[in-house]
């Protein structure tokens, strides 16, 4: 089955970021394609490679990137909602000529309609958060 | 057709899991997580809510967030059911839809 997944808070908001991550790793070993994974409203602060959390912390960030790698799954940050909260990527960096960015590999920016599409395609849309 | 719905607040913090219950439909399936597992305990002052729920709706709770809060399972309502984050994979296959209650 294909999922989508949309992520409404922040790592250290609540808990819905490890709870997102706990679902996707399970529905990844149950044998379902994970179609997307979209960060909304402080959802997009999962996706700033600048976060330093102690040794003994579990990197939630990094977690999202990884599995991003290991199983080419597609995080999408709003476009919107990381203008508002300095979530960069190149573009955003030239197109807003800010001086840094600070997308955490294997996530991109883009619009709502990523959002939508994943609505679309996916046989079910499991939302965390807020 | 069967929804899925879930609830991830505490009934002590807003009236998420009351207006899930006053809603959901005949036989559909309720999982409470993060700190909506407290609304699965007995004693509370949603609890007869709950109750009266399960005569309509089948209610499950997701075991880690409890134990993650320290709450043994011999204080949840008679009837509400445990499951692991593979169960809760499994619910949103067994539902045709999953709404949040945010």
């Amino acid at each position: 089955m294909k999922f989508g997944i949309q992520v409404n808070e922040g790592p250290y908001t609540h808990e819905a970021s490890v709870s997102a991550l706990n679902f996707v790793k399970a529905a990844l070993d149950a044998g379902h394609e994970i179609f997307r994974v979209f960060f909304y409203h402080d959802g997009v602060n999962n996706g700033t490679r600048l976060t330093t959390p102690p040794q003994d912390d579990i990197n939630i960030v990094q977690s999202w990137s990884e599995l991003a790698e290991k199983h080419n799954i597609d995080l999408v940050v709003c476009v919107a909602a990381a203008q508002r909260r300095g979530i960069v990527d190149e573009g955003e960096q030239e197109r807003n000529g800010k001086d840094a960015n600070n997308i955490a590999p294997g996530f991109r920016i883009s619009g709502l309609g990523q959002l939508i599409e994943a609505g679309i395609q996916c046989d079910r849309l499991v939302v965390f958060g807020d | 057709m069967s929804t899925l719905h879930t609830v991830n607040k505490s009934p002590f913090d807003r009236p998420s899991l009351q207006t899930c219950l006053r809603l959901a439909g005949k036989d559909h399936a309720v999982l409470l997580f993060e700190d909506g597992v407290y609304g699965a305990l007995q004693g509370s002052t949603v609890a007869d809510t709950v109750k009266k729920a399960l005569d309509t709706v089948s209610i499950y709770v997701l075991g880690a967030d409890l134990k993650a809060r320290g709450l043994s399972e011999d204080k949840l309502i008679d009837g509400i059911k445990i499951v692991d984050y593979k169960g809760f994979v499994e619910l949103t296959v067994e539902n045709d839809k999953v709404n949040a209650w945010l």
